[in-house]
């Protein structure tokens, strides 16, 4: 929830895009830091170590061109102006190759940076991609345990907010901090050469910018740090009440909820105010010190000239001044950028700890085939049979085929999410193929806690879950699963149309058998009505149907995968019951020949069950037919007749 | 039209607003001098060894350098001030009018969208607004000082500047023109890619049950290929900026250093040492101010969209609204509808020709399946919608002819999507009444079946709700909502599915209690469950939007073929 607005954030171009952000950088550790960057460089850059070599050498050019052309104004005063004042018929070629040499190097540096510029843009996008692609490829196959541990906003937030400050990173703060660096380290020497007098105050003086802007920094990320806390706090009064804007409607609360609206707004506006003041301040402040530095340095400059002290004239106070110029640029520069690189330091540092999280574990080594029956013996088959068999290695190399029915058994299974909490105690039980077991109890009884088991969503404690007599720790994830249809309360519908929903069940599915599964779950004709029928697109995780639509959407999508072993979870519980007994027939159907696991809430829908339990605190405590229960008079007769609460 | 409602955001710091631009301008012109100043301590400093010229001029310098850094400090402490005061604005005047909206309205907008257009969407326009009120005024301002200046110094020269600029200004255009578009694309690619990821997070469990991990991971990886190359589309222009700023930086200074010496050598036009390298300082300061102007255009123009659904939210007007001289006193519970019609914003008619008459005081139950639209029914009673045709009319006045608050107040809805707030027990209960005593607070929430299980929490009444209400449970949290809705002392209570969480025996005690103590309240319950409605006085039967039976349970068993249907599937085995 609290992430939520993450997800609506995009990237910002251009400067200022990421303004504020004093204060917002958390603090990292020094081995850290070192260790993240050298990853980062290792992740992103690796691929492209030419490309990377080729824009160091650019910006070196570039930097080169640059330096030489502030220089050239010594040249061009000392060599070619100052001897030639007040002289008849002087003589311009000198200073027509200079200047032509001039424009020589500057083309060079022109060019460079051309390249430089079109070569960045794909070596940062290429890096964005990759690490995308690597974020995504390893979420997939992340055990079921992160999601659950781990909010939607969370990790979504890996893929908006770090990848963005990544992003802003790689594409801008670091060629601009290399290219700083550079240019500092090459117009810091060339000032020394030119003189040490000047550059010594000049270095005293951005010892002195520093200072003042430190202390500004300091002050300024104070009231940032609770800037965003009034923002935090505005944000989620903004989000509740929103959320909640129909009750505050139907209570005639408005004047109630713009007060206390107000009031936080009011408070955001008081820190805002008092950050951004001082938080500004900074630019104008760094912008005119360098002023002030240029004055200072003009002055001492005609002193020591006037006095011949140090050696200087004209031409190298005028080449020095510009450099002054220069110099405050980059230092500038990387004071702008440090925050941002910080941050994405941060957020790369996320990213990292994503791709470190251990993926789900898989030592299984049987497999599920398809098979055809000849003279009663089975042979594996290439093409879909219909007849499924579990292929086990024997010792002597051979495999055995064990024919999938569907016959489910725990034994003594123990089972907690957390090593403190247990959730399921010592559950025994038995679903023979084409039976339909179902599980009631409260919310948090521990209900669909064996439906993730089974499909080894999580693995058990201890004691042994058998598919068809075979352990499933041995049978692989992949085929386990294909071997079992899942129907879970919350829908999940994917962005594409109607056909593709359906067919995530089976990929291969042709129209016919689109239709004939939409048609066993009763989804046909609601399809239908949709003005594109089954090419209707569905955004949004298909908000524009009903949750009672979505669900139909869901059996149909069970009913094509056409799995031995089908597990519904509160399947029907956003459908009415008028609709719920339409759709039986197809459900009865849907169960014919299978094994199936029902959880539900509504008693209607588990009373023809084979077996029910009645599960509570993690433990069978009821086992049996409805009838056999209901005389029991226990937990299930008393949940019937209403006593206790259900979800 | 956004600039108009925009403009109205500045209202309460026009101070800052006006002074902020006014002395960015100032400290512009303060820096243009300071190049010139430099001319004058080269020229009649140096040149001449004449120390006390350097000192005067240095000192004027200094001065200059003072003044420009007074300006500055005052116009962003006033852009400071300004822009946060604008976005305090305009975020006001959307939340205050989101108070008037209906629920038509907020359905048009939908609660997530209404959340980002109050704050990502406000923080985007906010930062636009500072760079307009400094970036737009100090940049424009350098340029035109700077070529002022130019011109002071040698017209001649002044020129090659002049013909820098409007080509500078005609790649910026077309650069404009053409990344726009790129980079709405882009960022189109880049709201799918986002959400291939969230849906994905959101049914690992489907992916991952149907093993599909594959599947997702080449949709992904095609999104995020698309999103690259539309990337480098985009930024194909972005990239140019740098290297073009550049050229024409590095082609004005060779031009003005060539023909700068040559003028100096010649003693044409009075030009000097130190004037030429003002105009080489005056070069690098025109031409970035030209890149700010091209940035901070670029900005201003992402933000656009930003504005245009804050703007949409400002003057999105409500549609329902106090007639002039509403009535403010409710004279009894009775609702009659007259050949009521309903339709949403898709224009799909959802009810039609409903007419009946409820006497007050009685107790009436309505069932239907999924999209029979009973929600939308009771919805019109207390004008939470308007009717599209017919009339609903509440003590025998028309719902329209109320007061807003009157008509809510006495019509106490019970809502099926209902919400508790973040604060204690009774500050939730008080929103029914906000003077309410404890032993009133007691009171409805025993008539709710709350008390109980209120007093079972340590702190009782005074026990915290979380944002959402999670550390309820649904039937718990459902009975407080009861209770809150009881606390206004209604005249019409309606409950839309309200119990749907409760077990059947306190749903029973709900009923017991309100037959016994609201025996004057009209009271209308929504229910999936045949027993919630069961003893009713009379029960309406909706289907697809049309009474398909309104009678007694008795009757309805023995003719309405719906009735029946869902009474035997539920009742089934529970004799």
């Amino acid at each position: 929830m609290a992430n939520k607005n993450d997800n609506n954030s995009r990237p910002m171009m251009g400067p200022g895009a990421r303004r504020h952000q004093f204060g917002g950088a958390p603090k990292m550790a020094k081995g850290e830091l070192k260790k993240i960057i050298k990853r980062l460089i290792d992740e992103i850059f690796a691929k492209h170590k030419i490309s990377i070599f080729i824009v160091l050498l650019l910006i070196l050019i570039n930097t080169g061109a640059n330096i030489y052309g502030t220089l050239f104004l010594k040249d061009l005063i000392n060599n070619y102006i100052t001897p030639l004042i007040n002289t008849s018929n002087p003589d311009l070629s000198g200073l027509g190759l200079a200047v032509l040499k001039l424009a020589l190097i500057y083309t060079c540096g022109v060019l460079a940076t051309l390249v430089q510029s079109i070569m960045m843009r794909f070596i940062s996008n290429g890096a964005l991609l990759n690490i995308r692609k690597k974020m995504f490829d390893h979420m997939e196959k992340l055990p079921i345990g992160y999601f659950d541990t781990h909010t939607h906003g969370e990790v979504m937030s890996r893929y908006t907010n770090d990848v963005d400050t990544l992003r802003q990173m790689v594409s801008q703060s670091l060629p601009m901090v290399v290219g700083s660096i550079i240019t500092l380290v090459g117009v810091l020497t060339t000032m020394f050469i030119l003189s040490i007098h000047l550059t010594l105050v000049v270095l005293v003086m951005y010892f002195l910018i520093m200072f003042v802007i430190r202390k500004l920094t300091r002050k300024a990320s104070k009231y940032f740090i609770k800037q965003q806390q009034s923002i935090g706090s505005l944000n989620g009064y903004i989000e509740e009440m929103i959320e909640g804007q129909k009750v505050v409607k139907v209570f005639c609360h408005e004047k109630e909820s713009i007060e206390g609206f107000d009031q936080k707004n009011e408070e955001l506006c008081d820190d805002a105010k008092k950050a951004n003041a001082n938080g500004n301040m900074i630019m104008p402040i760094m912008n005119n010190l360098g002023h002030l530095n240029y004055a200072v340095i003009a002055i001492v400059g005609s002193i020591l000239t006037i006095n011949g002290i140090g050696g200087l004239n004209l031409g190298t106070i005028a080449s020095f001044l510009q450099f002054t110029r220069t110099l405050s640029q980059p230092i500038t520069q990387v004071s702008q950028q440090i925050n941002s690189i910080i941050s994405a330091l941060a957020g790369a540092k996320r990213i990292f700890a994503l791709l470190d999280e251990p993926i789900e574990k898989d030592n299984g080594f049987v497999t599920l085939v398809n098979i055809n029956y000849e003279n009663g013996l089975p042979l594996e088959s290439e093409t879909v049979t219909n007849h499924w068999a579990w292929k086990v290695p024997t010792e002597n190399g051979k495999y055995d085929y064990v024919e999938l029915k569907g016959d489910v058994r725990f034994f003594d299974v123990d089972f907690g999410y957390t090593k403190d909490k247990k959730v399921l105690n010592d559950v025994s039980l038995f679903a023979k193929p084409g039976q339909k077991i179902a599980f009631v109890g409260h919310t948090g009884a521990g209900k669909t806690t064996i439906t993730n088991l089974v499909n080894r969503f999580y693995d058990i404690d201890s004691g042994k879950i058998t598919f068809d007599g075979i352990d499933i720790k041995d049978i692989k994830k992949p085929d386990l699963r294909r071997s079992l249809g899942m129907v879970l309360q919350d829908t999940s519908l994917f962005t594409g149309t109607i056909k593709e929903n359906i067919k995530f069940g089976k990929l291969d599915a042709t129209d016919d058998e689109v239709i004939a599964a939409a048609k066993l779950a009763n989804a046909h004709s609601f399809i239908m009505k949709l003005p594109n029928g089954y090419d209707t697109e569905l955004s949004n995780n298909g908000s524009n149907l009903s949750q009672g639509q979505r669900q139909l959407l869901s059996i149909a999508r069970a009913a094509i995968a056409n799995t031995p072993v089908l597990v519904l979870d509160e399947a029907t519980s956003s459908i009415d019951t008028r609709t719920e007994k339409i759709i039986q027939e197809g459900m009865d159907k849907l169960m014919e020949n299978r094994t199936v696991f029902v959880i539900a809430h509504r008693l209607s829908t588990v009373r023809n069950a084979k077996a029910i339990m009645v599960i509570d605190n993690g433990e069978i405590i009821e086992r049996g037919s409805h009838e056999d229960l209901m005389a029991q008079k226990g937990k299930y007769y008393s949940l019937n007749t209403g006593a206790f609460e259900l979800e | 039209m956004i600039l108009k409602t925009l403009k109205k955001g500045a209202r309460n710091a026009k101070r800052s607003t006006i002074i902020a631009p006014l002395f960015v301008s100032f400290e512009a012109l303060f820096e243009v001098f300071i190049p010139r100043i430099m001319a004058l301590i080269v020229d009649s400093g140096i040149e001449v060894n004449n120390l006390a010229n350097v000192y005067k001029y240095g000192a004027l310098m200094i001065v200059t350098v003072v003044l420009s850094l007074t300006c500055g400090i005052i116009a962003s402490r006033n852009a400071a001030k300004a822009s946060t005061t604008f976005a305090k604005t305009i975020r006001e005047d959307m939340y205050h009018n989101i108070q008037n909206y209906s629920f038509e309205n907020i359905d048009k907008f939908s609660s997530a969208s209404l959340v980002t257009r109050l704050t990502t969407d406000v923080t985007n326009v906010q930062n636009a607004f500072h760079m307009i009120i400094i970036m737009l005024f100090r940049a424009p301002f350098m340029l035109i000082f700077g070529i002022i200046m130019s011109f002071t110094i040698s017209s001649k020269l002044a020129i090659v500047f002049i013909c820098a600029v409007p080509f500078m200004l005609a790649f910026f255009f077309f650069f404009l023109y053409k990344a726009q578009p790129n980079f709405v694309r882009m960022f189109k690619k880049y709201d799918e890619l986002n959400s291939v990821v969230q849906e994905n997070v959101g049914g690992i469990r489907t992916v991952k049950s149907y093993v599909r991990e594959e599947h997702q991971n080449k949709k992904f990886q095609k999104t995020a290929k698309e999103l690259y190359q539309y990337s480098i589309g985009a930024e194909k222009y972005l990239a140019l900026a740098n290297p073009v700023v550049r050229f024409t930086m590095y082609a004005c200074i060779v031009l003005i250093s060539w023909l700068g010496a040559k003028m100096i050598i010649t003693g044409e036009g009075g030009m000097t040492t130190g004037t030429l390298m003002s105009l080489i300082a005056y070069v690098t300061q025109i031409l970035m101010s030209l890149m700010m102007v091209s940035m901070v255009t670029i900005m201003i123009t992402m933000s656009k969209a930003s504005a245009n659904r804050i703007v949409e939210v400002i003057n999105e007007k409500s549609n329902i609204v106090n007639k002039e001289n509403p009535v403010t006193k409710l004279k009894s519970g009775s609702i009659d509808f007259k050949d009521v019609s309903f339709c949403y914003l898709n224009d799909k008619k959802v009810l039609e020709d409903i007419s009946l008459h409820i006497d007050s005081g009685e107790t009436i139950g309505i069932i239907g399946g999924t999209g029979s639209s009973k929600t939308t029914l009771v919805q019109l009673i207390s004008r939470l919608y308007d009717v599209s045709g017919g009339m609903v009319s509440v003590g025998d006045v028309d719902v329209r002819d109320y007061d807003l608050d009157t008509l809510r107040n006495n019509v106490s809805v019970v809502l099926q999507k209902n919400i508790l707030f973040s604060g204690t027990i009774k500050d939730n209960l008080r929103w029914g009444n906000e003077q309410a005593t404890d032993e009133e607070l007691i009171e409805a929430a025993k008539k709710a079946q709350a008390h109980d299980f209120i007093m079972n929490f340590p702190l009782g009444y005074d026990t915290k709700i979380e944002q959402g209400g999670v550390n309820v449970s649904g039937g718990q949290k459902q009975r407080l909502c009861i209770a809150r809705a009881l606390l206004k002392k209604p005249k019409i209570l309606i409950l839309d599915d309200s119990t749907s969480a409760v077990d059947v025996h306190t749903d029973a005690k709900i009923r017991e209690s309100f037959k016994k103590d609201l025996a004057d309240v009209t009271k209308i319950i929504i229910a999936q469950k045949i027993l919630s409605i069961k003893d009713s006085d009379r029960i309406l039967v909706l289907d697809n939007g049309k009474i398909n039976g309104f009678d007694t349970h008795e009757n309805l068993l023995k003719n309405n073929e719906i009735y029946q249907d869902v009474y035997y599937t539920q009742m089934k085995g529970e004799e």
